[in-house]
């Protein structure tokens, strides 16, 4: 980060700081923050792409996140597990707390405190990114059975649970090249959800998708949220956001411009930047 | 097809095309054997010419040279492996942000190749003695063609680590790897396939290489070419011998690779 200004942390745009707060509102489904995104900041070089993001998401919530490509959206999903170091301010998944510490080289009692977040963050991508070099039950089997020292036994019959639940069971032995996107995608989030996170996050989980093969991954992304799955999906989907988010937040220029349920936000916007962003998304 | 007709025999003029570049083909293959045939056999015919080559000494002696064919194998195999290791070894470190390592590795490829094989041969056979290490001769041979491949597939393997998608490492990370797990059971094993073709490349140049260390009395082929041929001034009739089998053992190979690189080119598995 040489080069890059100290970022200030006095002034923030008071946007960015609207929490979400209507305890009373909160459907009975919700429950207690399980992630906390506190401050974040975000330069590549001198371009601060995240300028001081709080967000806080509640056990068997799905939130879903919204804006141009460029507000920023991707960075902070990618912050949240650390596959991007934040620049300044603190990531809280399931009790594991992570500061930002770009100065210093990580010692190891940080690199294995990120991991413990990564564990409990489970993360999709919008090329998928399964190992190609292994059948689909051992994309599956491979985290649980290394990382969480899962018997081999056990792992099988949890990724074959998670690989029904996709509506993939039959594909088990079949190679990812063998594979469409569509069921690639499934069969990514079937080994996310082999390793039984408390989180999933999702970035743009369909934009390397064919159109007609979007349908297939939404679904069985709808079936999850209804089901209670903790969730954070930065999508371009709108009705997708409509149908399966608890709330839906709106970024740009790497702040959170406004945030609720998704009739309020998408259908009633109170700021006009999401106005202009939606009507941008209708003309197309 | 553009041809509404349900036919699917090709109009007569594209079967005529198709036929003829079918025949271009044949008679370029035709001619291609031809030469080769033509020159091998004028090569060998001025050979015998001379009334200097003495068949029956080869018939004689053959067995005994290309029995070092076995000898040369064995080595290349073993120093091959030695050598991938050295390599995956080598490029990691020389990709890590650990100075010292970094150094290590850097230094290793610097010197390997900044340095002739036939110098290494010598200082690991003869010079290390001085040092009180005394190594037999194949195992000298062996330590000296893994170290210097060792080095050159360092870069091989740096390449091949590099041209593992970024995103099957932040995929392997996201589900909690540790740094060693990911590229044990992600990243290498793609970048070993990456890199295949490349490696067979290598053992072929070894093949060839592993002439050298004749010189320190491994009873390869050339060596064995070399002691039977002064014994009785046959020189020019094993050295044929030992040519003829490398040439064939690298043709061999070469069709080995050419077909694993196919199989390769053709899936992900």
């Amino acid at each position: 980060m040489t080069g890059a200004e100290p970022p200030d942390h006095g002034v923030r745009p008071a946007s960015a700081t609207s929490g979400y707060q209507p305890e009373s509102s909160l459907p009975s489904h919700i429950g207690e923050p399980i992630v906390k995104v506190e401050g974040i900041h975000k330069y590549f070089g001198d371009n601060h792409v995240l300028r001081g993001v709080d967000l806080e998401v509640r056990q068997r919530e799905a939130v879903m996140v919204i804006g141009r490509s460029g507000s920023g959206k991707t960075t902070l999903l990618r912050c949240i597990n650390f596959l991007e170091e934040p620049t300044v301010g603190a990531i809280e998944v399931d009790e594991v707390r992570v500061e930002a510490d770009p100065l210093h080289a990580r010692d190891r009692r940080h690199r294995e405190q990120i991991r413990q977040i990564r564990l409990r963050a489970g993360m999709l991508f919008q090329e998928f990114n399964l190992f190609p070099h292994m059948d689909v039950l051992a994309n599956c089997i491979e985290a649980p059975t290394r990382v969480l020292g899962h018997s081999r036994e056990h792992a099988i019959e949890r990724a074959e649970y998670y690989l029904e639940v996709v509506g993939l069971a039959e594909k088990r032995d079949e190679y990812p090249s063998r594979l469409s996107g569509g069921q690639k995608q499934r069969v990514a989030i079937a080994r996310a959800l082999s390793m039984e996170p408390k989180v999933l996050l999702f970035d743009e989980p369909t934009s390397a998708l064919d159109p007609e093969l979007i349908g297939e991954v939404l679904g069985v992304m709808e079936d999850l949220a209804h089901s209670g799955t903790t969730m954070i999906v930065v999508t371009h989907e709108m009705h997708f956001a409509q149908e399966a988010a608890d709330r839906v937040v709106f970024m740009e220029d790497g702040v959170v411009i406004e945030q609720g349920p998704p009739e309020q936000v998408l259908n009633d916007p109170r700021h006009e930047e999401t106005t202009h962003f939606l009507r941008r998304f209708l003309d197309r | 097809m553009t041809t509404p007709s349900a036919t699917i025999q090709p109009p007569p003029l594209l079967a005529e095309i198709i036929e003829s570049q079918r025949q271009r083909r044949r008679w370029f293959r035709g001619q291609f054997a031809l030469v080769w045939v033509a020159l091998v056999g004028a090569l060998l015919a001025a050979l015998w010419a001379t009334d200097n080559i003495d068949t029956e000494w080869m018939v004689t002696w053959a067995p005994f040279i290309v029995g070092g064919a076995g000898t040369t194998i064995l080595v290349c195999v073993i120093s091959i492996v030695l050598a991938t290791l050295l390599a995956i070894f080598g490029a990691i470190a020389r990709m890590s942000s650990n100075a010292i390592l970094f150094a290590i590795s850097s230094l290793y490829v610097s010197l390997v190749r900044g340095t002739p094989l036939l110098v290494q041969i010598y200082f690991i056979f003869f010079a290390l003695p001085q040092m009180g290490i005394r190594l037999d001769a194949v195992p000298a041979g062996i330590l000296a063609l893994s170290f210097n491949y060792g080095a050159y597939m360092t870069e091989i393997f740096r390449a091949g680590i590099q041209a593992v998608p970024g995103g099957q490492r932040e995929a392997a990370q996201a589900l909690g790897m540790p740094e060693a797990l990911v590229m044990r059971r992600v990243v290498l094993p793609q970048a070993v396939r990456i890199v295949i073709p490349a490696i067979g490349n290598d053992f072929i140049a070894m093949i060839k290489d592993s002439a050298l260390i004749s010189t320190i009395a491994v009873q390869e082929l050339l060596w064995r070419a070399q002691r039977a041929g002064t014994r009785d001034f046959k020189t020019l009739q094993a050295l044929l011998i030992a040519a003829a089998v490398y040439w064939l053992l690298t043709i061999i190979f070469s069709y080995f690779q050419d077909r694993l690189e196919q199989r390769m080119a053709r899936g992900d598995r």
